[in-house]
């Protein structure tokens, strides 16, 4: 980018040839006036109204999914369900498959897919604990413990996204070894036994509360603000959502694939991680059978969020509103002493209802 | 073995086989096609006998596919008729032409790679008894048809997609064959093939035209047509100059003539007045080398020189540029873009060197379709709106603005979707993401492809005005015209081999096409 030899670097706002020749426009005063114009649209699409009509318009289905099924909770369940103490026991539990559902919106608009997210969960939080159990405890620190989860996870998706980009193994084919794999190894390493965490700094870092609102909860929330700034904002986003959107001109286009890929299941792999510490947090043991079905749980939440399994489009907000319904649903049902086949007939429905939806929107606005 | 069909129809044609004097089997009146701005045909006639090989010739662009289209009716007609044994018919849907009789055997070929040979045969009208396939029935059906085209030591049941290029296309033809073919289109059937497998092909379609069958075949190998053709009709501009040839004594000049020459005139920039001598090589190509594509490709172009590549399709044009952008990686060779060389391979080594691609493929390769404009102008210079990975969008759309303001993209607006625009428009957008790199090397395929006839003339003055600014410029284009209009310089590639260098004004187009045509088969 540096060694720019005949054309004028240092002055980017000047156009590189004299374009006067090309179009039929004056450039000069036309070009002002456009940049105007452009100022104005960019002033008025800034700010907290911009935010609320992209989010809220774009989504009016799953707001509307949302209120019904909260309104059904009130009905049936009345103040059991319309409590403070109701709302952050969901979000409590919604958070850990949250942090996962962020990093899978990333993956699918990138054109990929992960299945071992439920599985590189539960490694995390089996590897991390080795080193809270009786024996180890007294002479650990909990913040090895958070080490220990981000390697695990991130190494897992380095491995996942390598074996994609460049082993050219179909995603689907290499999260699902994972899957396979990353559980197993677990499984091996905890001997099949639960894991009780005996450091008390680790729990007790956790499991605060920030005025009222436990931390898991709080970190659900960063991890998706920090997330629809990454997709929206930045360099990153953008290329994901070109890498997604068309492979082949995102290569043509200069942009490095193979290793931007690999950085998605990187991305996703912490995103793991993290969610193994929150669950570990939560129960305070760590197990190989955490995570159990996060994956599919995830890429519900991403699909009925909106976004497009073939990749290239999808919002983070429609991810949030995809978590939520999925748990306040179970949430209602579980008040309502159904069981959880009941649970999962529901959940089928919403999420077919969900993507119709979704897809009767999307067509009638590229109409 | 009888009662399945490789005889080509239980009631016999009612043309005698041999008989060529007899009226046509097919006759095209006044085909007219329109496409949104554009003229695809205006006014084709065409007339095809029973057992004769009749010939398309035309440049790029004339109009040969689309009439093939109109006849297999994958597009239906705006105007003219079509008459089938003398009676008008009217064919509403792919189908209907298979039902007459007429099968077309495309470039790129249509099988089903996963399937046996047997079933794709009978793909579409497989021999089945109550809902169960017969398999053995199948089978043995397959081996005769392929016996009787000369080609028994195919295996029925081995999977299409593991047989030769030359395999597949006796499967192609086998499976024309099965449905009682009076008329066959060939389009390019010998760009696949090596000179052995071209002389099997004749021999299977001489073959088929003793026993009745019309073949309509589409070459640029003026050798071959002369060897397997009847008769010639040549297509200029989307209408039919010339038609009922004779294949065999019709000079080369003659056809060479017909075929060049437009009615409709583009308007080239003017070449800068005084011969100008480039000095400064930007980009220098040594040796490059594609296994079984090219080879040994040397190519210079200086700052503000335009160079143009001309040759066939599949001529290994399209693949040198790709190439040497890094799209696909070189077996041998050096590019050196400003003395720095490039690594094989590797798109981002070329685009950081400063090189520029508008593909071939511009919808597939070239854009984000569903994404707005100011995106598909700025993806390739993101790290210029970025500070610390944050993009200043605002930033991004004033650059997107005054670029779309300046090439007259229309309908303004950089939020649009660049699906919406139209193709002249979406080019534009390319050029406006090279634009906007500020790159030193443009390397531009087929720029001008769906684009209409306003818009070219545009998108002629933008790339002359880029060369203007010191940007070296790479031209591939299908069409002669183009490249001697635009380039300063022209290579003519034929099959991967670089085979004339010189400046535009030292060479004509009849010209051009006799090097680009001349012996191919031999």
């Amino acid at each position: 980018m540096s060694d720019r030899g005949t054309t004028p670097m240092g002055t980017p706002a000047e156009p590189v040839i004299d374009l006067d020749r090309v179009g039929t426009a004056e450039a000069t005063a036309d070009t002002r006036r456009v940049e105007q114009a452009a100022a104005a649209t960019e002033e008025k699409e800034s700010g907290l109204s911009a935010l609320l009509r992209s989010s809220v318009g774009l989504n009016a289905g799953l707001v509307v999914a949302l209120l019904i099924i909260c309104v059904v909770g009130v009905f049936t369940a009345g103040d059991r369900f319309a409590s403070a103490d109701n709302v952050l026991t969901i979000l409590r539990l919604a958070a850990t498959v949250g942090v996962v559902s962020i990093g899978m919106t990333f993956v699918i608009i990138g054109g990929g897919i992960d299945l071992s997210v439920g599985a590189i969960l539960a490694l995390s939080s089996v590897w991390c604990t080795t080193f809270a159990t009786q024996t180890m405890a007294e002479s650990t620190h909990w913040s090895l413990m958070v080490l220990v989860a981000f390697i695990v996870g991130g190494g897992c998706g380095l491995v996942n996204g390598l074996l994609i980009a460049y082993g050219r193994v179909v995603a689907f084919i290499a999260t699902l070894a994972m899957l396979a794999s990353a559980r197993g190894l677990a499984e091996i390493i905890s001997e099949r036994r639960t894991q009780i965490v005996t450091i008390d700094g680790f729990g007790d870092f956790f499991n605060t509360e920030i005025l009222g609102i436990p931390l898991l909860v709080l970190i659900f929330v960063f991890i998706a603000a920090a997330g629809w700034v990454l997709l929206n904002r930045t360099t990153f986003g953008r290329r994901t959502l070109a890498v997604g959107g068309n492979p082949e001109a995102a290569r043509l286009a200069g942009i490095n694939v193979s290793r931007h890929t690999v950085l998605l299941y990187v991305l996703l792999g912490l995103c793991c991680a993290l969610a193994a510490l929150m669950l570990v947090a939560r129960t305070n043991t760590g197990s190989s059978t955490h995570g159990q079905l996060y994956e599919l749980d995830a890429i519900a939440a991403v699909v009925i969020g909106g976004t497009l399994l073939s990749g290239g489009r999808g919002t983070i907000v429609g991810t949030v509103f995809g978590v939520l319904i999925l748990n306040v649903l179970t949430n209602v049902f579980t008040l309502n002493n159904q069981d959880t086949s009941t649970q999962a007939v529901a959940k089928g429905l919403i999420i077919v209802v969900a993507v119709l939806l979704q897809q009767r929107l999307a067509r009638r606005s590229t109409a | 073995m009888t009662d399945h069909p490789i005889t080509p129809r239980a009631t016999p044609p009612t043309t005698p086989p041999t008989t060529v004097e007899a009226g046509p089997l097919l006759e095209m009146r006044g085909i007219v096609k329109r496409f949104p701005g554009v003229l695809a045909l205006g006014g084709v006639d065409l007339d095809v006998r029973a057992g004769e090989v009749h010939c398309l010739l035309g440049q790029n662009g004339a109009g040969k596919s689309t009439l093939i289209k109109v006849l297999s009716a994958s597009y239906q007609p705006d105007e003219g008729e079509i008459l089938w044994e003398g009676r008008p018919v009217a064919l509403p849907t792919p189908q209907s032409a298979m039902k007459l009789g007429i099968s077309t055997i495309y470039q790129e070929l249509d099988l089903v790679p996963g399937l046996s040979v047997a079933e794709n045969i009978f793909l579409g009208h497989e021999l089945s008894k109550g809902g169960m396939s017969q398999r053995s029935q199948t089978n043995r059906a397959a081996a005769a048809l392929l016996d009787r085209l000369g080609h028994g030591e195919i295996p029925v049941s081995r999977e299409v997609g593991r047989l030769s290029p030359a395999a597949q296309q006796i499967v192609s033809m086998a499976r024309a064959l099965s449905q009682d073919t009076r008329l066959l289109v060939l389009d390019e059937p010998s760009a696949v093939l090596d000179q052995g497998e071209v002389d099997n092909l004749f021999r299977v379609i001489r073959e088929l035209t003793t026993q009745g069958v019309a073949v309509v075949y589409i070459s640029h190998r003026l050798e071959e047509i002369r060897q397997i053709g009847d008769r010639i009709t040549v297509l200029k501009d989307g209408s039919t100059v010339s038609t009922g040839l004779d294949a065999r004594t019709t000079p080369t000049s003659e056809l060479i003539r017909l075929m060049t020459g437009r009615s409709i005139e583009y308007v080239f920039p003017q070449r800068p007045a005084q011969a100008r001598s480039f000095t400064e090589p930007v980009l220098d190509v040594r040796g490059l080398t594609l296994p079984g594509v090219f080879a040994g490709v040397d190519l210079t172009v200086h700052a503000g020189e335009i160079v143009g590549l001309a040759g066939l399709v599949g001529a290994g044009r399209s693949e040198i540029v790709e190439t040497l952008y890094g799209a696909r990686r070189a077996s041998a060779g050096t590019v050196r873009v400003a003395g720095r060389t490039l690594r094989r391979g590797s798109v981002s080594s070329a685009v950081a060197a400063g090189v520029g691609l508008a593909p071939e493929e511009r919808k597939s390769q070239g854009l984000l379709l569903d994404q707005a404009v100011y995106r598909n102008i700025t993806v390739s210079s993101l790290r210029r709106f970025s500070r610390l990975g944050m993009l200043d969008r605002g930033g991004e759309r004033r650059r997107a603005q005054v670029l779309t303001t300046s090439l007259d993209v229309r309908p303004h607006g950089v939020d649009r979707m660049v699906r919406l625009l139209s193709g002249g428009n979406q080019q534009k957008v390319v050029l406006a993401r090279w634009l906007l790199r500020e790159c030193r090397v443009l390397l531009l395929d087929e720029p001008t492809r769906g684009v209409d006839v306003g818009a070219r003339s545009e998108i002629y003055t933008l790339v002359r005005a880029l060369a203007d600014s010191g940007v070296a410029v790479v031209v591939v284009s299908s069409e002669v015209e183009e490249v001697l209009g635009l380039a300063d310089r022209v290579l003519v590639v034929r099959e991967g081999r670089i085979v004339h260098e010189g400046p535009a004004t030292d060479i004509d187009e009849a010209r051009v096409l006799d090097l680009v045509m001349e012996g191919n088969a031999a």
